[in-house]
């Protein structure tokens, strides 16, 4: 099971209350997780990729287990532990700002 | 007794206010949609109670949001806005070419007999239309490709295609504004269009009477007389009696003709109400005074509206979407500010009254004349 953190304002969009698990395989990557969300949240498709070319937003980032993925491929494995749903895979609002 | 509901979209959220025919105690509900900018809401004229709202995020794009009790609760609806085709490159702001890309919606305008067709004027312009309530969006590309795509520029808020005007009397005739291209005519329900320019001089083009490149603001009709346009340019205030065919200028003796907003009364198609603002530079009323000009003449002769309105110290701004009229009788007239007012007049500008004074600043108002 993968757990999923999202920020509040998409949160509030899909009317979601605490994490989302995903049931995925122990091989997960970003594209496989994003699919799975937007498939059963409809209404957060175009929030964090582009409807067409499916290329982040340049506002969003994606990290788990302390690493940085937010320009990895979207079809590279990611960590084991995301898989297992020891760690969460987490989708963040880049600070813009002051 | 009739009613009242005014939709206000802000940097932060949309409010729904409402009162009654009288319109002198108002409630107001919100925010919906918090922390997102909400360019437009509007409701369709065929089914009071389906409101449609766009609220947009640098962070997470844009929605659209329906609602079919009246702005109670709201669903996301289709989000998808793809251009048809290849898109091609516009002017950037030092005239090179820039790859056009869609970034919100600017306008929604909902067709006055289906309430499930709407048409939305985005960013970077083009126009787009649902027939199903907003799941699916389609480009009336055009628009876009009639030829002089790539001589439109941003203005200085974005490439925005912001005004909509639906001809009542003529269902395959509709304009469009855009900042800063122009206005644009169809006559053929949006298959094909033609700049609609003539008259209009910008000082800000190499050539200042260009078919295409000025910076429209807004443009505003009357249902009963739609050949006759009003617009309130980058500079100046203008008129059409022709369809967009030929423009002049009737900013006669306003103090300054800069400004966003035009409107026209509701009952009376040569009453016309403009906001000026300082300048270009100076994105605020002159000399600290707020005050909503009308010309009773269709332009020309303009009288100061001040009877309610700060007289001192006031240096907001009112954007393009931020006023309305209703159609109650007198004719009531809305505006809102960036620094957060919403004001009423209930009786066709003579006297005003702050609905809500510290909302986000305000994008848009729209009103709704309830039975």
């Amino acid at each position: 099971m993968t757990r999923v953190v999202l920020p509040a304002p998409l949160k509030r969009l899909a009317g979601i209350d605490g994490d989302v698990e995903l049931p995925l395989g122990p091989q997960v990557t970003q594209r496989a997780i994003l699919d799975a969300l937007e498939a059963r949240y409809p209404m957060l498709r175009g929030t964090t990729r582009d409807h067409v070319t499916a290329k982040r937003r340049a506002f969003i980032r994606f990290f788990a287990c302390g690493q940085d993925f937010s320009d990895a491929a979207p079809d590279d494995p990611l960590p084991e532990a995301v898989g297992a749903g020891r760690e969460p895979f987490l989708v963040v609002g880049a600070i813009a700002g002051g | 007794m009739s009613g009242t509901r005014v939709l206000v979209g802000t940097r932060k959220g949309a409010f729904v206010l409402t009162s009654d025919g009288k319109r002198a105690k108002w409630d107001v509900a919100g925010p919906h949609f918090t922390g997102w900018e909400v360019y437009h809401a509007k409701a369709s004229p065929a089914d009071p109670k389906r409101l449609y709202a766009a609220p947009s995020s640098g962070w997470f794009g844009q929605q659209v949001h329906r609602s079919d009790d009246g702005g109670k609760t709201w669903e996301a609806v289709g989000n998808q806005f793809t251009y048809d085709g290849a898109t091609g490159t516009h002017q950037w702001y030092d005239g090179s070419p820039h790859p056009w890309e869609f970034k919100r919606v600017w306008h929604l305008e909902p067709s006055p007999t289906d309430p499930d067709t709407v048409y939305a004027g985005v960013e970077d312009a083009a126009l787009f239309r649902t027939t199903d309530g907003g799941k699916t969006w389609h480009e009336l590309s055009g628009l876009r490709n009639h030829g002089s795509g790539d001589r439109w520029s941003p203005g200085a808020g974005g490439l925005g295609l912001h005004t909509v005007l639906l001809d009542p009397k003529d269902a395959n005739r509709m304009f469009i504004a855009i900042s800063a291209a122009g206005v644009f005519r169809t006559d053929d329900g949006g298959k094909t269009w033609s700049p609609k320019n003539k008259g209009l001089r910008s000082e800000f083009m190499p050539d200042p009477t260009a078919e295409v490149g000025h910076c429209v603001h807004r443009i505003a009709m009357h249902r009963s007389r739609p050949s006759t346009l009003f617009m309130q340019k980058h500079w100046d205030v203008m008129r059409s009696d022709d369809g967009g065919e030929s423009w002049r200028e009737i900013s006669g003796d306003l103090p300054t003709d800069f400004g966003f907003p035009i409107e026209v009364h509701a009952h009376d198609p040569e009453t016309v109400y403009v906001v000026p603002i300082k300048s270009d530079s100076e994105h605020f009323p002159l000399d600290g005074k707020l005050r909503v000009y009308r010309s009773k003449s269709g332009g020309n002769e303009w009288e100061p509206l001040t009877k309610g309105l700060p007289q001192k110290d006031c240096y907001v701004n009112i954007l393009r979407d931020a006023t309305a009229v209703d159609a109650h009788d007198p004719c009531g007239i809305y505006f809102g500010t960036t620094g957060g007012q919403v004001y009423v007049s209930p009786d066709g500008g003579d006297n005003w009254t702050t609905i809500v004074r510290d909302l986000p600043p305000v994008l848009s108002v729209e009103v709704q004349t309830l039975a």
